[in-house]
């Protein structure tokens, strides 16, 4: 014990030293830094392609760094995906808005204000996040076209939003069962109803789960790819059908196609490395955990 | 604590200063006592209610209508359909390009979530005594997680090229630049391993995913247990082996359920990768070409109807499960 408590680096939270030696942190260290370095390499080539001139993007010069660093693939990533990135954000941000209400209203009534049979309505919303989408996906079709309203956002919009509407409620149900009942019964014992003890207990509380499910919402519209082959026309792709036109393309250099990817990318890897903590959250969520 | 909002009876939808009033009423009849409780939980249901139409018409409603697609013979768009039962679900079978597809996905499936498993439970245990650079390695392992299937097929289809060794691009002519030509290989494009490939780049997505599952897991585990379990005289490993993964199984679970749902629908990944070439085909892309090349609705429904059955059959006992063992612990 006394070894391991000497080797200074061992100070995890929740004082976690103890059966770690000096060689085995170094070891660990290693084994990871070698597994980061593999993670890396898509990273790695992504950027470096990406920075490359045209003449330079071919497969002998394939690892190699640029020998002149050239903003060229990257003008030509943005001619081809500037309208998709648009799109994109005119769909990712109103569905994330519309089910993370909902999934609020929702959670505050299947954690703290329960009808019969809640947990059964809650067990087939939670079943709604895990079908595959194929499977509604051709009579989802056959109806927005029979209603007339294929052509536009809409679709995608409609579809992100519902099917998120399961994710947000589980979200949200986890975190107000943390909100003590007491505090609940207070409002109600002074005489609140149900949306006044909503709007003055619960919301003013729940901007955590808001950004969690925002988050979350965002991030998986974005890089949504089923739904928006589907569902939308070439004037309304988003980024990701862009993406996969611009990289399935045989004449397309890769210089252009990394930097499209990158470009793609960059919404929803900014928000992950700004707001990692809340991120992170809602992928515990998505595994059922609170 | 579920049974809570019926104690206190009618004041759910007063206003402020109405409930005294209330408490001076006679002994109220039992129907009335009903009524009065429905008072209490009907604003619940009112506001949860444009949810519940929303995912009965959207969720249950389009697989009753699917199915429905799928048991029957309209297998043109302007057809009209009659009802066939399982025809559809038969023929599939008996053609060359569904059974290769459902085998391609299962070999995906057993790739990406063993490798997906084991690279993350690795890194979870290499991360959980906490390391230098700790929240560095985490931040890049999860990275892949922000990102869509569509963008990391553009890069790996890049990566496994399987151009031959003279003009090797991706990582054939990194293999080649450190003399590893053995390593060189077909990827995806290889007949007998091809889907074992294609599972890489899913694998580097999803693992910083399961690492994040293992290390809440790992240092959910009270200190007080291992502790006990070194006294005893296990070494750190045995600790691990004999204390800390069999409390892990709840984990395990979740992260099998995920990585399987993903993976039996995967389809974005191919897309990006192969298009439709029928070597890397799989039910979902088949699905597609159903819809979009040969105008098939009846087909397209019954593949669909096949993926969600297989989804359903672990994710249903999953739910279940989930849901009571939740409130038996009183949530």
């Amino acid at each position: 014990m006394s070894v391991q408590s000497a080797s200074g680096r061992v100070t995890a939270p929740g004082g976690r030293a103890a059966g770690t030696t000096r060689r085995g942190q170094t070891v660990k260290f290693v084994v990871l830094l070698a597994l980061a370095v593999l993670f890396l390499l898509p990273m790695y080539v992504l950027l470096v392609t990406g920075f490359k001139p045209f003449a330079e993007a071919t497969a002998a010069r394939a690892w190699s760094l640029p020998q002149t660093w050239s903003g060229e693939g990257w003008a030509a990533a943005w001619e081809a995906l500037s309208s998709g990135l648009r799109n994109s954000l005119m769909v990712a941000v109103p569905s994330a808005v519309v089910s993370a209400v909902l999934g609020s209203m929702n959670g505050f009534v299947m954690a703290r204000w329960r009808f019969p049979g809640a947990d059964t309505v809650f067990t087939l919303f939670l079943f709604g996040m895990f079908i595959p989408y194929q499977a509604v996906m051709i009579p989802l079709q056959q109806m927005l076209v029979g209603a007339g309203l294929m052509g536009g956002l809409f679709p995608l919009i409609l579809a992100h939003t519902v099917y998120g509407i399961p994710i947000c409620t589980l979200i949200f149900r986890n975190y107000y069962a943390s909100i003590p009942q007491t505090l609940i019964e207070a409002a109600r014992v002074d005489g609140a109803g149900m949306l006044r003890t909503y709007a003055s207990v619960v919301l003013p509380v729940s901007a955590p789960a808001f950004a969690v499910t925002l988050i979350w919402q965002f991030t998986s519209a974005w890089n949504d790819f089923l739904f928006a082959v589907f569902l939308t026309g070439p004037n309304s792709w988003p980024v990701t059908v862009q993406l996969n036109n611009v990289a399935g393309s045989m004449v397309v250099p890769y210089n252009q196609q990394m930097a499209a990817a990158v470009l793609a990318s960059l919404p929803t890897l900014v928000v992950y490395l700004l707001l990692g903590r809340y991120f992170m959250r809602g992928l515990m969520a998505g595994a059922l955990k609170g | 604590m579920s049974t809570a909002p019926n104690r206190t009876g009618a004041v759910a939808d007063g206003g402020p200063g109405r409930a005294p009033a209330r408490a001076a009423r006679p002994a109220p009849t039992p129907a009335r006592r009903a009524l009065r409780r429905a008072r209490t939980w009907l604003p619940g249901l009112l506001l949860v209610s444009p949810s519940i139409l929303l995912i009965g018409v959207f969720v249950y409603g389009m697989i009753g209508w699917n199915t429905n697609l799928a048991l029957s013979d309209k297998h043109a768009p302007i057809q009209e359909g009659e009802f066939v039962g399982l025809a559809n679900f038969i023929a599939l079978w008996q053609e060359a390009r569904w059974p290769a597809a459902v085998g391609n996905a299962v070999v995906f499936t057993v790739v990406f979530v063993g490798g997906a498993l084991f690279l993350g439970w690795l890194l979870g245990l290499l991360l959980d005594k906490g390391i230098r650079g700790e929240p560095v390695f985490r931040t890049l392992f999860l990275a892949p997680m922000a990102v869509s299937f569509i963008a990391t097929g553009v890069v790996w289809r890049w990566l496994m090229n399987p151009a031959p060794a003279e003009r090797a691009t991706g990582l054939n002519a990194l293999f080649v630049r450190f003399n590893l030509d053995f390593l060189v290989n077909d990827w995806w494009t290889a007949p007998d391993f091809g889907m074992a490939a294609m599972a890489l780049p899913a694998i580097w997505q999803l693992a910083g995913y399961i690492m994040a599952l293992f290390l809440a897991g790992f240092r959910g585990v009270p200190e007080e247990l291992r502790e006990a379990a070194r006294v005893d005289g296990c070494s750190e490993w045995g600790v691990y082996r004999h204390v800390v993964m069999p409390q892990l199984r709840p984990v395990l679970l979740s992260a099998v359920i995920i990585l399987g749902h993903m993976s039996l629908k995967v389809f974005d990944l191919i897309i990006a990768i192969a298009g439709q070439q029928i070597i890397a085909d799989v039910p979902a892309v088949y699905m597609w070409a159903m819809v979009f090349e040969v105008r098939d609705p009846a087909k397209g429904a019954t593949i669909a109807s096949y993926l969600l059955f297989a989804v359903a059959l672990f994710v249903i006992p999953y739910l279940v499960w989930t849901v009571r063992k939740e409130r038996s612990e009183g949530r």
